[in-house]
């Protein structure tokens, strides 16, 4: 019980550092409206529905990044995460409560991305939504780790997308099969397989990543 | 590797298909399979680091990868040049295996970004060796994503049945593949051996200055 109460507590103090100081979700807000709109503009006017889809995934993975590279900035500034890695807690629950925040942000930012893409472009089906949800716990597990390792680097938000684009290409595939195959399941249980084998791997290695 | 390109070029029969650029078959496809077989060992070498915490699998895990990386490269190569020769354009994203390996290409360029960023010791070391695991768990993962994606047109050599070669070619593909195994091996120990002699020689230098 007490593994849930740390993840709990871990997640809701993202939160409250979010509710506080308003960093991120309004970027991320922004950043994703702006790209459809810069998307509009970029594809020719009798483009198929199924262009959009695939610009859609880029503005979603984009996004992704934008709060990810935020994600451990407040643990980095006050030198919280070597006294979290310290504290009398499991290690991995310092990775499962920053993956849970990240993807609370993420969903945040797409209730009313998804909206706006259905106003602007194309409409959504249940197969294409359940897609992107997938594929946002699949971006959150893989990226809260590699974030964690861009942060102690040098190079930092410059490397965190090349940690990450390679990784997010499998979902990308699901997300975007999903949206437009008419056999979109079989490219659902293809996420939900990425997202069970990745987040065993990050849950398992994180404690690698934060020790000295 | 002599008898290698020997039998390559010579002895082995022309593919009715594809004529002489099926040659290249010989080529590509055991670099494919070596550059495979040094990310695995270097996955490995990585678990073995994060099991045992022995410093030295950190080095044998960097060569490794950097030898599958230059094998990685070389197979997109000779994959275009056959491409070219046999489909007649340089780049298809039809192909599995090409688009495969370029992912793969993309992510181990990024692990190099990621250990040359971060400062040298025990946490370099285990960033590194959890990157390179999560590379080989993306292999399969990939290969199905891109076998759902897309349509199956390169050509299924090896089969349920066995390879589906004629005898002389199949010699032919033994002997290249243990040749090109071989030189990996070689290039392996010869860049091992120089990354250890480099830090010995730092190490001496900074106890006497």
């Amino acid at each position: 019980m007490s593994y849930v109460s740390d993840v709990t507590a871990l997640a809701s103090k993202d939160l409250k550092v979010e509710l506080r100081a308003r960093d991120t979700l309004p970027a991320m807000l922004l950043f994703v409206l702006s790209t459809l709109v810069v998307f509009r503009f970029a594809l020719p006017s009798d483009t198929q529905d199924d262009a959009a889809y695939g610009l859609l995934w880029v503005a979603i993975v984009f996004t992704a990044l934008l709060g990810l590279s935020r994600a451990w900035v407040p643990e980095q500034e006050h030198g919280v995460l070597d006294a979290l890695v310290l504290a009398p807690c499991d290690r991995s629950a310092i990775w499962l409560g920053k993956t849970l925040a990240t993807l609370l942000f993420l969903l945040a930012a797409q209730v009313v991305a998804l909206p706006a893409f259905a106003l602007f472009f194309a409409p959504l089906d249940a197969t294409a939504i359940a897609g992107v949800l997938l594929a946002d716990i699949g971006i959150c597990v893989v990226g809260s780790l590699l974030a964690a390792m861009a942060a102690a680097s040098r190079a930092r938000e410059l490397l965190l997308p090349l940690l990450v684009l390679p990784l997010s290409i499998p979902l990308v595939i699901g997300g975007v099969g999903a949206a437009v195959s008419a056999d979109g399941e079989r490219f659902l249980l293809f996420l939900a397989l990425y997202d069970a084998v990745f987040a065993v791997l990050s849950w398992a290695s994180f404690e690698y990543v934060v020790t000295e | 590797m002599g008898l290698a390109v020997l039998l390559a070029l010579i002895v082995a029969p022309e593919d009715a298909d594809q004529g002489i650029s099926q040659r290249i078959f010989y080529i590509h496809v055991p670099i494919a399979l070596t550059a495979y077989f040094c990310f695995g060992l270097g996955a490995l070498k990585a678990l073995l680091l994060l099991w045992r915490g022995d410093e030295r699998y950190d080095l044998e895990s960097y060569v490794a990868i950097h030898q599958g990386t230059i094998f990685g490269s070389l197979t997109l190569v000779t994959g275009a040049l056959w491409a070219k020769a046999s489909w007649g354009v340089w780049w298809t994203w039809d192909s599995n295996q090409l688009v495969l390996f370029l992912v793969l290409f993309l992510f181990y360029c990024a692990y190099f970004m990621l250990r040359f960023s971060l400062p040298e010791g025990a946490r370099r070391a285990r960033s590194s060796a959890v990157y390179a695991l999560f590379g080989v768990v993306l292999i399969p993962v990939s290969f199905l994503a891109i076998r759902l994606a897309e349509d199956f047109i390169h050509p299924t050599v090896f089969t349920r049945e066995g390879p589906q070669m004629s005898g002389s070619m199949f010699l032919t593909f033994v002997v290249s593949w243990s040749a090109v195994t071989l030189l990996a091996y070689v290039l392996y120990r010869v860049e091992l051996t120089g990354k250890r002699i480099d830090r010995d020689l730092r190490e001496l230098r900074e106890v006497l200055s």
